[in-house]
């Protein structure tokens, strides 16, 4: 086991770097100077100059490619253009807001979806299950903001239930998981629907295996057959889409935030994009991008759990 | 199968039609079909549909709820809701279509060239393709957009980027397959060119797969437009976009929550719609499934 993680670790290293490169390409695709696009037309040639030199643009291309990724791999990914401050402090300071929600959207989503998911793959056919198809289509088809306002309207205004400001008390953990279930279920909807459709056609699969067929000829109760036979086999699919929508998860925690005005790294964004501050444009890029490999490393774990098969390859 | 079935190239119009006709025999395929083709016609022909002009203020008739004179209210601004919906929706249809169409061509022809090649090429593209998946494609798309400035011409780049990797691996998986084929071999025989047997020979028999995604991309195109515009990123005022309107709505929410559902239902229509066509071709084209 020791030296499959080993392994991945080291895999993860190349595509860390082909990331981190595909960052640096994107921010420098610009067209202008960014120096000339952050000063404005009014400015003057020694300023504009100063600021060259700050951001490191008087050096050539390969120089700034490799101090950046020395930096960005040493967990240094710069300072803010705007306030002046180290993007991880800034960071550091709001992700345990978007970490939350995060987890919480994703335990709903499985929570939801694999229960519902067998459940639809137990009665194929039958009204759960058609149920099931249809409410699944549509959770996947809601953007996000538009669940966010829909649930915010009926729930906190309408029938107030839940607080309509969700900035909470990182102290305070009741208060912190009342204002987070609203934008859980928002965030974690898309993910429920998609989990349910993949653990119903994957449970499908697994429930028509031979191995299926012999357990419940030696006498293992339906119960454990599908729980632990059934689920087991079709573990795989499930625990891709929940590594894959983590991304995914990520990206939409921006419009959660935006719409229960909760503070996290989609505020930070969303006040980099209104002020113009490239250098945290970038450095939110390479923490996302952090995340994401992270994540695909656990997911790659996982596997080696899950499926031995997939150690010894 | 006979020599001279094994050489003759798969046909690929029988089983559009095969899959088309049992697409059409399902409800659900064709209510999405309804919705989307609603939606089309209304805001294709908006100019001529449409109540009144879209960014026309009258004070007067501000903040108007639904009904009476103006089918659906009025925003803080008085314009009517209906007609800057149908307008919006030309914003919408337009950046996906074109998004998910520069995605197709440019993403499909990297998947079929490099599983074409084959080899270290394949392998390194494939890579490539790979970590551009791994970012999150709204932070991609809004990130892309804030640097190249919100004009509808960058919505379509920024979108079309992150979809090019999916459509890439989609074309590529048969193209691997089909190049072993013996009708790629004959062509190769008979002195046909690369490029004469990757698009007239291999790209027919791909193409109902790409296109199948394609539905399916267009709608996770128009949701992506949405939350961008929703953002602050989507195509600049007064010309209406959906998300644009439901973040101006989601301000009044308190006085006008009709402003703020009008625009959001909308989205949720068009994109339902879409997944359900999608999902009905997909169904229907999914060898594993055509037999049931």
């Amino acid at each position: 086991m020791l030296y499959f993680i080993a392994r991945r670790l080291l895999a993860a290293v190349p595509t860390l770097i082909a990331v981190l490169t595909l960052v640096f390409v994107i921010v420098r695709i610009v067209p202008g100077d960014p120096a000339l696009v952050i000063l404005g037309d009014q400015a003057t040639p020694a300023a504009i100059a100063a600021l060259r030199t700050r951001l490191g643009l008087d050096q050539s291309l390969w120089a700034q490619y490799v101090a950046f990724i020395a930096a960005a791999l040493q967990g240094d990914f710069g300072v803010s253009m705007v306030t002046g401050r180290s993007i991880m402090a800034e960071v550091g300071a709001v992700l345990p807001h978007t970490i939350d929600l995060t987890l919480a959207a994703m335990l709903f989503g499985v929570g939801v979806g694999v229960p519902v998911g067998i459940w639809a793959a137990l009665h194929r056919n039958g009204v759960v299950d058609v149920a099931a198809r249809l409410l699944s289509l549509i959770g996947l088809s809601f953007p996000v903001f538009v669940s966010g306002i829909f649930l915010l309207l009926a729930f906190a205004l309408h029938w107030r239930i839940f607080p309509v400001i969700g900035s909470a008390n990182l102290e305070d953990y009741g208060d912190r998981l009342h204002k987070l279930i609203l934008p859980a279920i928002t965030l974690g909807l898309v993910m429920a629907a998609y989990i349910t459709r993949v653990t119903r056609s994957a449970m499908l699969q697994s429930l028509g295996e031979d191995y299926i067929r012999t357990a419940r000829a030696k006498g293992v109760p339906w119960n454990r057959v599908v729980w632990v036979h059934g689920l087991r086999n079709a573990s795989i699919p499930i625990v891709t889409v929940v590594g894959l929508y983590v991304g995914i998860l990520l990206g939409n925690s921006v419009l959660t935030e935006i719409v229960f005005n909760r503070p996290g790294l989609g505020k930070i964004i969303v006040g980099a994009l209104n002020q113009r501050d490239y250098t945290m444009l970038q450095g939110l890029m390479v923490i996302y991008c952090f995340l994401i490999v992270v994540v695909n490393l656990v997911t790659d774990l996982l596997y080696g759990v899950l499926d031995p098969r997939v150690k010894a390859a | 199968m006979s020599a001279a079935q094994e050489i003759a190239a798969p046909p690929a119009t029988p089983g559009w039609k095969r899959a088309l006709g049992k697409a059409r025999s399902n409800p659900t395929t064709l209510a999405g079909l309804l919705i989307c083709l609603v939606i089309i016609v209304s805001a294709v022909f908006a100019p001529w549909l449409a109540p009144f002009d879209p960014t026309e203020q009258n004070i007067m008739d501000r903040l108007q709820p639904p009904g009476g004179d103006y089918l659906l209210g009025t925003d803080q601004f008085g314009r009517d809701i209906l007609s800057r919906l149908m307008w919006g929706g030309r914003i919408s249809l337009t950046v996906s279509l074109g998004a998910i169409g520069v995605a197709i061509v440019i993403g499909g022809t990297i998947g079929m060239v490099s599983g074409y090649i084959g080899g270290r090429f394949d392998l390194f593209v494939m890579q490539v393709m790979d970590v551009l998946l791994s970012f999150p494609s709204l932070i991609l798309g809004l990130i892309v957009v804030a640097l190249l400035g919100p004009e509808l011409v960058n919505l379509v780049v920024a979108i079309a980027l992150t979809a090019i990797a999916p459509f890439a691996r989609v074309a590529r998986a048969p193209t691997l397959a089909l190049k072993e084929r013996a009708f790629v071999e004959a062509g190769r025989a008979l002195g046909f060119s690369h490029l004469r047997i990757l698009f007239r020979h291999i790209l027919p028999n791909i193409l109902s797969e790409v296109m199948v995604m394609g539905t399916l991309w267009l709608a996770t195109a128009v949701r992506v437009e949405a939350s961008l515009s929703f953002i602050g990123l989507g195509v600049k005022p007064p010309t209406p976009t959906w998300g644009g309107m439901t973040r101006d709505g989601f301000e009044n929410i308190l006085d006008a929550p009709w402003l703020a559902i009008c625009p959001g239902v909308a989205i949720l229509l068009l994109v339902l719609g879409l997944n359900m066509v999608g999902d009905g071709l997909r169904d229907a084209t999914d060898p594993k499934l055509r037999n049931e």
